[in-house]
């Protein structure tokens, strides 16, 4: 049975379970000599949460562990003995019978995948039956406990309410724990780089070759300092010398002197803008930018001057977070009452005095929250790099010399032909972990900021 | 209330319940207000005393506010807002053309329901309004300035050893002095008032009342209220609007004695409003 059959199936049986403890929750009530203590529909809602529930959370559980138990059966038949043993071309093949298994016409490249797809199948269809079987006797013996204990005295009202709870607080925990198993699988993979190179190799090494790694001193070539600078370059320097002045100019004018009609249609123009792709911006500064670029570079003396600058990737960055940052200036500018302006106003102050001395002090908290926002949105951004930048890692304070990205680099690291656990493709989870504990700083700092400056005006 | 300077005392001499020979300070002229095709302000005319307190009321949303801020042309900070009429400040036209809304504005200072006072320090929000209109040049005049604004507004021996604390940390009475004394620091010759007691207790209240008595001739006062007992304690002479009318404007004693229209009899022995 799939699962979706079986969802139904559940969710039918909660229904039962809820017309039937309302059946009975009513007339028990009806039969009971004292006020009862919930109404039948929450007696109701008690028994169709107690059928439907665990039954489903098992099914979700199973559905996400039942694909490795099926490998693992396969892998123990006689006829998965000829396998090669270890990795890549194992899982291909394993993959492969998967397919072949759920539809038998597919083409396969691997001849042994055929002969195991009938195994695979077999197997796949035992733990469906049993999957199913389990689940099935999961609603029933839910329904028949809950069931049981409809009384007229029983607090269904009660549990009810704090399984409501629950289930939002599962809903709410879920975004929690994937970003937490992110970190973690981040960790675990660092820590197999970081068992061949040295953190410090990796961290204070200023030579970066993926290209050429030595077999004995793996770390000699694995530096990252050259992407961190390349990083903090293009996505903290260039793109906020834009993004700042620009986002914070544009707040100002939309919250303190454009006319309402003027604010209602550019407003939502600035924000259609931080929802355009980022590969449009990608090959608006590869393809129109950087060679403008390079010929104002050359103009000017800079005889090898690149095309891949990181002045064009910046720049363009930058531009792409202007709404960011406007749009968090706005807010914050708007969050400063209009008690605070009329009084600057009624002193005399002119609009520009006001915004000076008033407004952007009592806002700057917000704006300086916004700002970092937008740096480690900038630090994190793939697509405009990947396109504008080069892969060449120099440490660099020419902004027409080509530099790279940890972003760009780790799109380098794991696009080409590799296997999973050479020191090459595990420097990208090394990579992609400073960069989150990066960003992930970054956000904190600002919400507390946020925070704090909140409390003082309420 | 020893910090008084001496122009303050002399007046504060004279009973507060007797109006003072008039010296007109700002005129109004058929005034009219409308917000978008809302006709808030209706054909007011008005004078305003220089000796004298003078007191708006009436019931909420008559418009007192808006004819408060056509004074000092606050009303232009609202884009919908639009004002037609004449308003003059010593014979001057304050909504001509060669009127320069920030000379205006420091010549006419305002004081708001709710304390507003800036995210900054105590000393920094007295600063603000001389510091903007360049009048003292050196810190030692600033200081000056500063203290006797202070002075003046009964909150110096309150704040003198912490100028340096947010004006924000202070008490909701505190804060409304601290506002007080940064419309007096510019030295302007009229304050306008729009219940700026409202959100105070009692004790506060007694204190800016008694500040407002203070201030009484040193410069021409307007002062918004809802609290009868409060115009006629603090105010010489009364204007009641209704509907956007001036109904009637004259001595406060006469006002709350002996009105001679039924509407503001009727608002003042509290029938309606
Ligand atoms: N900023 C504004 N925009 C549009 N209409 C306004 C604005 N301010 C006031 N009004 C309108 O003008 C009229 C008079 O309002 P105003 O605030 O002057 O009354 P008020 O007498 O001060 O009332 P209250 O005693 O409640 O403060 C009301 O009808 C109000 O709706
Ligand atoms: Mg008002």
């Amino acid at each position: 049975m799939n699962s979706f059959a079986l969802l139904f199936l559940v969710l039918g049986l909660g229904l039962i379970g809820w017309l039937t403890g309302r059946a009975r929750a009513g007339r028990l009530i009806r039969a009971a000599p004292k006020r009862s203590h919930s109404r039948p529909g929450q007696h109701a809602a008690y028994v169709a949460m107690w059928t439907a529930l665990p039954a489903l959370l098992f099914l979700t559980v199973w559905s996400a562990i039942s694909p490795a138990l099926v490998r693992d059966a396969v892998l123990e038949t006689p006829a998965a003995a000829s396998l090669p043993s270890f990795g890549f071309q194992r899982d291909s093949i394993l993959g492969e019978a998967r397919m072949l298994a759920d539809n038998p016409e597919a083409g396969a490249f691997n001849e042994e995948a055929r002969a195991i797809a009938p195994v695979y199948g077999a197997a796949e269809r035992r733990y469906s039956w049993i999957g199913s079987a389990a689940t099935i006797l999961l609603a029933f013996a839910g329904f028949a406990f809950a069931y049981s204990r409809v009384t007229p005295t029983f607090r269904a009202r009660t549990r009810v309410e704090r399984t409501v709870m629950l289930v939002l607080l599962i809903a709410s925990l879920i975004a929690i724990l994937t970003t937490l198993s992110i970190f973690v699988s981040l960790l675990i993979e660092s820590a197999r780089f970081f068992a061949v190179v040295p953190i410090t190799d990796f961290l204070f090494g200023t030579h970066w070759s993926p290209q050429v790694i030595s077999s004995t001193d793996p770390g000699e070539s694995l530096g990252a300092v050259p992407l961190f600078w390349g990083t903090f370059f293009i996505g903290a320097v260039i793109a906020m010398i834009v993004a700042i002045p620009f986002g914070l100019m544009s707040a100002i004018y939309l919250t303190q002197y454009a006319a309402p009609r003027v604010r209602r249609w550019m407003k939502p123009i600035l924000e259609v803008l931080a929802g355009v792709p980022t590969v449009v911006y990608g090959y608006f500064a590869a393809l129109t930018v950087a060679p403008a670029i390079r010929d104002f570079a050359v103009m000017l003396g800079f005889q090898y001057a690149s095309s891949e600058s990181a002045l064009a990737a910046g720049l363009v960055m930058g531009v792409m977070i202007i709404p960011f940052v406007s749009s968090m200036a706005d807010d914050s500018i708007a969050a400063v009452p209009t008690a605070m302006r009329d009084g600057s106003f009624a002193m005399g102050a002119t609009r520009s005095e006001t915004i000076r001395r008033v407004l952007i002090p009592a806002s700057l908290p917000g704006v300086v929250a916004g700002m970092l926002l937008a740096v480690s949105r900038a630090i994190g951004e793939t697509m405009i790099v990947v396109m504008a930048a080069s892969g060449a890692a120099t440490i660099t304070l020419n902004p027409f010399e080509s530099a790279t990205t940890v972003t760009k680099q780790i799109v380098d690291l794991l696009t080409g032909e590799a296997e999973f656990d050479s020191p090459k493709t595990l420097a990208a989870f090394a990579l992609g972990l400073t960069l989150f504990v990066i960003t992930f700083l970054l956000n904190i700092v600002a919400l507390r900021v946020v925070k704090k400056y909140r409390e003082a005006y309420e | 209330m020893t910090d008084i300077q001496a122009p303050a005392v002399r007046t504060n001499q004279t009973d507060p319940a007797v109006a003072a020979p008039a010296q007109i300070k700002m005129t109004a002229r058929d005034v009219n207000v409308f917000y978008g095709a809302n006709h808030a302000i209706k054909d007011v005319s008005i004078d305003v005393d220089m000796e004298n307190v003078t007191a708006f009321i009436g019931p909420s949303g008559c418009g007192k506010s808006t004819f408060l801020r056509t004074l000092n042309r606050m009303n232009d900070t609202i884009s919908i807002a639009k004002v037609t009429g004449d308003i003059t400040l010593d014979g001057e036209d304050i909504y001509s053309s060669d009127m320069d809304v920030v000379q205006l504005r420091a010549r006419v200072g305002m004081v708001f329901q709710k304390p507003n006072p800036f995210p900054k320090s105590i000393y920094e929000n007295v600063a603000y309004g001389p510091r903007i209109h360049g009048l003292a040049p050196a810190r030692r005049d600033m200081d000056q300035i500063v203290e006797s604004a202070l002075r003046r507004a009964g909150l110096w021996e309150e704040v003198k050893d912490r100028l340096s604390d947010s004006g924000t940390a202070l008490s909701g009475g505190q804060q409304q002095r601290l506002c007080i004394a940064r419309a007096i620091a510019v030295d302007p010759e009229v304050i306008l008032m729009d219940e700026p007691c409202s959100a105070l207790d009692p004790i506060a209240t007694a204190k800016i009342e008694e500040l407002i008595h203070a201030l009484r001739g040193k410069y021409a006062i307007v002062i918004v209220t809802h609290n009868m007992q409060q115009a006629a304690r603090v105010s010489q002479k009364t204007a009641f609007f209704h509907l956007g009318h001036l109904v009637e404007y004259g001595e406060t004693s006469e006002i709350f004695t002996n009105p001679r229209q039924e509407r503001t009899k009727d608002y003042i022995t509290g029938r309606y409003g």
